[in-house]
């Protein structure tokens, strides 16, 4: 029984990577950098088949704005091609691992003329049918700041600081609280109750902690003394 | 007795929802055909709309965080309100529910003074401020005169 899954499974592993399987190539959607940086755009792609040696990667490029789209970098039989006469002459340098199935390149020095749409194409021989990936380069003279992140920060530092309060303010009860407790079991009598009056006056303006708190503080505690 | 209250709770929620309106609508500023800030931008075409997403400057971040932050304040103010009506003691104040208030209003105010104050580098010279920044500017001093209210108003019964 054990046998005939075993081959049945070999069998059926040995059948998939027949049928066509397309290889899926994996670059990022959108790059953000800055003028003068350099960036790395990867790119890599996930095969049914074992690596071959005539894997070959190859990235194009179309600038923002116009039609026509030119090959920048090759990568075949082993040997990396870049771009010599183009846009990204001098600039460009394969960083990528093609045994790990990584075809990254290297920009450098970037300019506002490198805005546009790098394609990343990856063919694994006999894994070819795929659709090439492309990612989208945004040349920045400062990077500017997500949406929300500032906001997020303020309604979260703010929120933040009202359960502290309301937390050091209840601590603070608390604590006075269990203070007196302690005054009545150490001393005797009528003393206890002269002692926790006298407590309960000078707290507030003992508290080491923030001016604000010590002025909400004394808010809650007149509503409280108004409660009672 | 009743009518008070009614009044009071009629102001604040009157100011809590012209405060909605204000954070949520996106009509700050507005020109021949199109309206931006707070959230986004929108064109009219003829064809339609078209949004973008607005700005993302620290300032129109303060703003939106300011104006989120006024709409919860003022939420958590009528909350407590309604809890202080059933446990405080006769002839209490409501303190807590009119500090709320008060600091509701101060978040709005600061927030369009930020707008008020920045609105021309964001903005071309021949759009104007849209309903939106002007509801702002009227739910602020009706939350101050709510909160006030709140602060002085001493309990019955």
């Amino acid at each position: 029984m054990l046998t005939v899954l075993a081959l049945t499974s070999v069998v059926l592993l040995g059948v998939v990577p027949e049928q066509s399987q397309a290889i899926t190539i994996y670059t990022g959607w959108e790059r953000h950098a800055l003028v003068g940086s350099d960036i790395r755009l990867s790119c890599s792609f996930f095969s049914w088949r074992w690596i071959s040696e005539d894997v070959t990667f190859s990235w194009t490029y179309r600038p923002d704005g116009s039609r026509d789209t030119i090959s920048i970098f090759h990568y075949t039989g082993g040997e990396a091609y870049v771009d010599n006469k183009g846009p990204f002459r001098d600039r460009l340098e394969f960083v990528g691992n093609p045994n790990r199935r990584d075809g990254s390149i290297l920009i450098k020095n970037l300019d506002f003329s490198d805005n546009g749409t790098f394609t990343c194409d990856a063919k694994n021989p006999p894994d070819i049918v795929g659709r090439p990936s492309s990612v989208r380069l945004l040349v920045f003279e400062k990077l500017p700041i997500q949406a929300g992140v500032i906001t997020g920060a303020i309604i979260g530092v703010v929120l933040g600081l009202l359960v502290l309060i309301v937390v050091i303010y209840y601590l603070m009860r608390f604590l006075v609280a269990r203070r007196v407790f302690s005054l009545n079991v150490s001393k005797h009598g009528k003393k206890k109750k002269e002692g926790s009056q006298q407590r309960q006056g000078p707290a507030p303006p003992a508290d080491p902690a923030k001016v604000k708190a010590a002025a909400s503080e004394k808010k809650k505690q007149e509503s409280r003394k108004d409660k009672k | 007795m009743l009518l008070l209250l009614l009044g009071i709770i009629l102001l604040h929620v009157a100011a809590l929802v012209l405060l909605f309106v204000s954070t949520i609508v996106s009509v700050w500023t507005s020109g021949d055909s199109n309206t931006s800030d707070l959230w986004r931008n929108c064109t009219l075409y003829a064809v339609g709309h078209s949004c973008n997403p607005a700005s993302t400057g620290e300032w129109i971040q303060a703003v939106q965080a300011l104006m989120i932050l006024s709409i919860i304040f003022s939420c958590l103010s009528l909350f407590l309100f309604f809890c202080q009506l059933f446990t405080l003691q006769k002839g209490g104040r409501f303190f807590l529910t009119g500090a709320f208030q008060i600091l509701a209003s101060l978040f709005v105010m600061s927030g369009a003074i930020i707008y008020t104050v920045l609105s021309p580098e964001w903005v071309p010279e021949k759009n104007t401020f849209g309903y939106s920044y002007i509801l702002a500017w009227v739910a602020c001093p009706l939350a101050l005169i709510s909160g006030l209210i709140y602060v002085i108003l001493r309990k019955r019964e």
